[in-house]
């Protein structure tokens, strides 16, 4: 009996351990798929622009709001503890380097994940169960080209510029807590970020962004071509399109952050 | 089976498992062209799944199904799109895009192919608008218009690219009695004009009686019985009359 109980968790194991294969696989292959109907023309640039308006544009306020109360935490915080050194001087870097490299590609994706990579995967989920996109594959039109591959370019093209939104707003706050909160001048503060933020750290926070935009879209259009039954399906896919794309960007963060220069 | 010597469409010994459930079991069908077939069964029964199979939407587990001389199961890519664009399909909700206005939803299909000049495309779309009596809703969203509405601009996108075959998916679902016979006469006046072939799945007994020229019965994953209304109707087999009559059989749930 004990046999068998050992050869069944042994089996479930492989099972398990080739269940999550599979699914990597399927994901691996749905991008794959995706990025070869990228290269075949036509291109439907009007999908795309208005995906890009919706992952860009309408994230934008949550990205202001965000990012300014991010900049203005690192400043606060920032020259609480440089000025126990003394070297409050380089608040302004402090601030500048941490959102440029981390937390403006990394909160911008996190904060656009929660707005529109829910929503795209609902959004798709919902056209998968009422059969829009089986219509589109009967009509000829694969939804590959009409549905995911404008939605993975907008999200490429969406969030290096929301990230750099991020990054300026969170500047900003961060010069109105230590400028004109704790009396730093300005020049000290805009001097020190020109000093030492170079452009190998804007590169950074640009290759960071754009891998984040693919995770949220390509999660998102996955999940939602994916989707189970009904309203619960759709429920549960806009779910596992947030904690996955979320996950997948903090573990690529630290990833890309230690591979890019 | 009579069947004419070169039928639209033949479904052989197809076969279909889902997890440990079989929904077909060999099902073997002729639609001729310009037939209006009409495939009925129970709930469930793999009505939906069989339409599936000749969209290419689903693969089989065993069996074909030959289009134009083309076996669908095994198309891919191309190949399979070109049959496709002989095709018109009628979604079971109609499956028109939320984001698009009726009449772009009708555009859309025509637009995309590129087949016909840029000038042609609004009049056509109007047209085929106008043909299923919506010419003045163009403008509203599927979600502002009725449900009876949606399978009527449904039918006319299925239309306007002049498909030679056309599938509806249960088109009457949900609609008062009223509604499913002017869907009906709709379905059977452009089946006049346009004489494509057609195949519907649907549920509405007795009503389909009046406009199918052929019925076929699908029954425990297979077609059980196939004929002319009349013969239908008056089939002494017992599986046949439980369903048309809508009896209750013993171990049913």
């Amino acid at each position: 009996m004990s046999g068998s109980l050992v050869l069944d968790s042994i089996q479930g194991l492989g099972r398990y351990g080739l269940d999550t294969l599979s699914a990597l696989g399927r994901f691996g292959v749905f991008l794959a798929e995706a990025l070869r109907w990228a290269a075949v023309p036509p291109f439907k640039a009007r999908q795309a622009l208005q995906r890009v308006w919706f992952v860009g544009l309408r994230s934008m306020s949550v990205i202001l709001l965000t990012g300014a109360f991010t900049g203005m935490v690192l400043g606060l915080q920032g020259i609480l503890m440089l000025q126990r050194v003394g070297s409050e001087a380089f608040v302004g870097p402090l601030v500048a380097i941490a959102l440029v490299r981390e937390l403006g590609p990394v909160l911008a994706a996190l904060m656009v994940t929660g707005r529109a990579g829910s929503a795209l995967a609902a959004e798709i989920g919902v056209m998968r169960i009422t059969e829009q996109i089986d219509a589109l594959t009967v009509m000829a039109l694969n939804p590959m080209r009409y549905l995911v591959v404008p939605t993975l370019v907008a999200g490429v093209v969406a969030l290096p510029l929301l990230a750099w939104v991020f990054d300026v707003v969170g500047i900003y706050g961060g010069y109105l807590v230590t400028v004109k909160l704790f009396g730093m001048s300005s020049g000290t503060y805009f001097g020190q970020i020109r000093a030492f933020l170079d452009t190998g750290d804007i590169w950074v926070g640009f290759w960071k962004a754009l891998v984040f935009g693919l995770i949220i879209t390509w999660v998102a259009c996955y999940k939602g071509f994916h989707v189970g039954h009904g309203a619960e399906g759709v429920g549960r896919a806009t779910t596992e399109a947030v904690v996955l794309a979320s996950v997948l960007i903090l573990v690529l963060d630290y990833v890309l952050g230690s591979v890019l220069p | 089976m009579t069947g004419t010597p070169a039928p639209a469409i033949r479904v052989e010994a197809l076969r279909k498992r889902f997890g440990s459930q079989e929904v077909l079991r060999g099902v073997d069908l002729e639609i001729a062209p310009s037939e209006l077939m009409v495939v009925i069964g129970r709930s469930g029964g793999g009505k939906s799944v069989l339409l599936r199979h000749l969209l290419g939407l689903v693969r089989p587990d065993a069996g074909r199904v030959i289009i134009d001389g083309q076996d669908v199961t095994t198309l891919h890519g191309q190949a399979l799109d070109r049959i496709r664009e002989r095709f018109g399909v009628v979604f079971q909700g109609g499956a028109l895009f939320d984001s698009l206005t009726v009449l772009e939803n009708i555009l859309f299909p025509i637009r995309e192919r590129r087949r016909l000049p840029a000038a042609d495309l609004l009049p056509r779309a109007q047209e085929a608008l106008a043909q299923v009596g919506l010419g003045e809703m163009g403008h509203k969203y599927p979600a502002e218009i009725s449900g009876g509405m949606r399978k009527r601009v449904a039918i006319a996108r299925a239309l306007v690219t002049e498909p030679q075959v056309v599938f509806l998916d249960e088109p009457t679902t949900g609609l008062d009695p009223i509604l499913v016979n002017s869907i009906h006469h709709l379905v059977v006046g452009l089946h006049r004009k346009f004489g494509f072939t057609a195949v519907m799945v649907s549920h509405e007994i007795p009503e389909i009686f009046q406009i199918a020229h052929r019925v076929a019965v699908l029954h425990e994953g297979r077609i059980h019985a196939v004929g002319t209304p009349e013969e239908i109707q008056g089939s002494s087999d017992p599986a046949v009359r439980r369903f048309i009559h809508g009896e209750v059989e013993e171990q049913a749930v």
